[in-house]
């Protein structure tokens, strides 16, 4: 073969095996890159369960618990806060809590073990700000959380009303009672 | 330059290796910008002046400032009390960041009167849009550093906006944050991409935007094609040099444009709480959302749109699309005649109504929602969009004023 004459279907194989191999080779050479942006093993050790004593707790008291650096809320709701719960049913745009994020044990009414606690996070489904509690039960809202940021509302057991931006109910992190005073949040514990 | 330029010492040295004098020639000397300029074309030499302010002083406060969750707060607090001159470092960068804004909107609306995106300038006005993206996510990311209450839950909301898309959105926000709330990993990426990877990007696309532009010319307030008319060295008759001719008059922008930032940085630096919030003054507290969120004034009118929809994936989708149809702006306006002047009376309502839609976001976007005012944001939002589906409707067979051979 005379120097002049190219094989061009030799070429275009060589070109396109080079194309396909550097471009496998970029895609490893990525993946510990965009790995590094996971949560570190120090961040997700930060994440272990953590223990609240809730002996203490008035009637209509939140106090928040930081588990994986979120407010977990604890509130101890008194009567006529839980007996709100049915009644603003209608209003909500997922009572049931079929869509949203909790335990199996926590999906009822009350969205919670106990009725008279209720342990969730203190997260806005829609854009991650945290609401404010509002104990006060008047004619115009019937009790619950308000998110200041975007005007969603919540009820006793942080079930999302109809109408305001919020797609889901508030979650309910994984939490089991240690004892009648102290709960455990971050793990199921055994049913 | 080549072997024929009559280029002798130094310079004819330094011409025969790096082509100084052909790059001098092509971008300044003998760039023939069109002498019709008039005031809105001082604003892209102004945001080339920012930008090299803000990387300038930026630079300064990185010697600084510390990106760490622990003493981020109190090393901004050192930067305003303890290093000499630092207070105005940082209200330089601060108040730069915002006139950045300023001068670039008031670029793109430059760019909408005379229709400097239409052909054969689409890529220009790309390029323009990927600057102003940039520009969009290095405020953001910037806005995180001084890790006040804003900083802390305007990132927490914007960050949460991406747990919209379906399926993967709750592990892409993990990814982003690099833990399961904004915290000292996710400042420490921001500051990263805040300081090295976003601006080497700006810079890039500044350069692209700048040849892209020297490649088919400036446009003019007339919208007419200069090249048309040239005299017998190929020098169009309507073009002078940018230097000096431009260089110089910029300059008298550039005292002006600085005489009102000097009276921002040193009478009211927090221009009311729309240029530095207040509640920044107060340390990020991840237990506690202020009273009240709102970004900074140059993304209200975005935000005015997210709010305007209620439903939470929707308002997003809504959100990104007041950006994508900018993109596509060059292919929304079907007309032919570029400028204002020659264009017809429904085109100048459709730009009033955008410009109005705009400003009225802009305000509504900083306030609290309530019932009226989301009801005005809708309105308005849909103003927005119409200003594009009008466009294209309109601009087909539009009826235009005849254009001059040269310009005025």
């Amino acid at each position: 073969m005379s120097s002049d004459d190219t094989d061009s279907n030799r070429r275009r194989f060589l070109t396109a095996a080079t194309l396909v191999v550097g471009a496998v080779g970029t895609v490893a050479v990525a993946v510990p890159f965009l790995s590094s942006w996971s949560p570190s093993a120090r961040a997700r050790t930060a994440g272990a369960p953590v223990q609240a004593d809730i002996s203490k707790l008035e009637p209509g008291q939140l106090i928040i618990v930081k588990w994986r650096g979120k407010p977990v809320w604890v509130v101890r709701r008194d009567e006529a806060a839980l007996a709100t719960l049915p009644e603003v049913t209608g209003q909500l745009r997922d009572p049931d809590s079929a869509s949203s994020n909790q335990p199996v044990y926590a999906t009822n009414e009350y969205r919670t073990r106990k009725p008279e606690y209720l342990i969730m996070e203190g997260i806005c489904t829609h854009l991650g700000c945290s609401p404010t509690y509002q104990p006060e039960i008047t004619a115009d809202f019937q009790g619950g959380f308000f998110c200041p940021c975007h005007g969603s509302k919540f009820d006793f057991a942080g079930r999302v009303y109809q109408g305001v931006p919020a797609p889901l109910n508030l979650p309910v992190p994984p939490h089991y009672y240690i004892s009648d005073g102290v709960i455990l949040i971050g793990e199921d514990g055994v049913a | 330059m080549s072997e024929d330029n009559n280029s002798k010492g130094l310079l004819g040295w330094i011409d025969a290796r790096f082509p100084l004098t052909k790059m001098y020639e092509e971008h300044l000397g003998k760039y023939y910008a069109p002498k019709n300029f008039n005031f809105w074309y001082f604003f892209g030499s102004l945001a080339l002046l920012v930008l090299v302010l803000q990387i300038v002083t930026g630079i300064f406060l990185t010697m600084h400032y510390k990106p760490d969750g622990d003493l981020a707060f109190k090393s901004v607090e050192h930067i305003m009390r303890d290093v000499d001159w630092g207070w105005l470092i940082r209200y330089l960068h601060s108040t730069g960041a915002s006139a950045f804004f300023i001068v670039v909107y008031l670029h793109m609306f430059r760019a909408l009167l005379y229709g400097s995106y239409q052909k054969p300038r689409e890529l220009i006005w790309l390029f323009g849009m990927f600057i102003f993206l940039a520009l969009m996510a290095e405020a953001f990311m910037g806005y995180l550093l001084p890790w006040g209450q804003m900083s802390y839950w305007g990132a927490q909301v914007i960050i949460s906006l991406f747990g919209a898309v379906p399926i993967v959105g709750d592990e892409l926000t993990l990814w982003i944050r690099g833990d399961f709330v904004v915290s000292d990993a996710t400042l420490n990426r921001f500051f990263a991409l805040h300081v090295v990877a976003v601006p080497i990007v700006l810079l890039m696309l500044v350069v692209m935007h700048i040849i892209a532009l020297h490649e088919v010319g400036s446009n003019n307030p007339d919208g007419i094609d200069i090249k048309k008319t040239k005299d017998a060295n190929g020098v169009p008759l309507d073009g002078i040099a940018f230097h000096p001719y431009y260089s110089v008059k910029d300059l008298v922008g550039v005292v002006v444009f600085l005489i009102l930032f000097s009276v921002v940085v040193f009478f009211m630096p927090e221009m009311g709480g729309y240029f530095l919030e207040h509640a920044n003054f107060v340390p990020a507290n991840q237990f506690k959302t202020p009273e009240h969120i709102a970004p900074v004034w140059y993304f209200t009118p975005f935000y005015a749109i997210l709010r305007a929809v209620p439903d939470k994936l929707l308002g997003v989708i809504a959100m990104f699309s007041a950006i994508v149809v900018l993109f596509l702006l060059p292919w929304f306006d079907r007309g032919k005649v570029r400028s204002i002047r020659y264009r017809s009376t429904s085109f100048k309502w459709l730009l009033a109504m955008l410009v109005v839609s705009f400003v009225g976001l802009g305000y509504l976007g900083a306030l609290p929602a309530t019932g009226t005012r989301t009801l005005f944001a809708q309105i308005f939002s849909v103003g927005y969009f119409g200003f594009f589906v009008g466009l294209w409707f309109i601009s087909k067979n539009e009826v235009t004023k005849p254009v001059p051979e040269r310009v005025r």
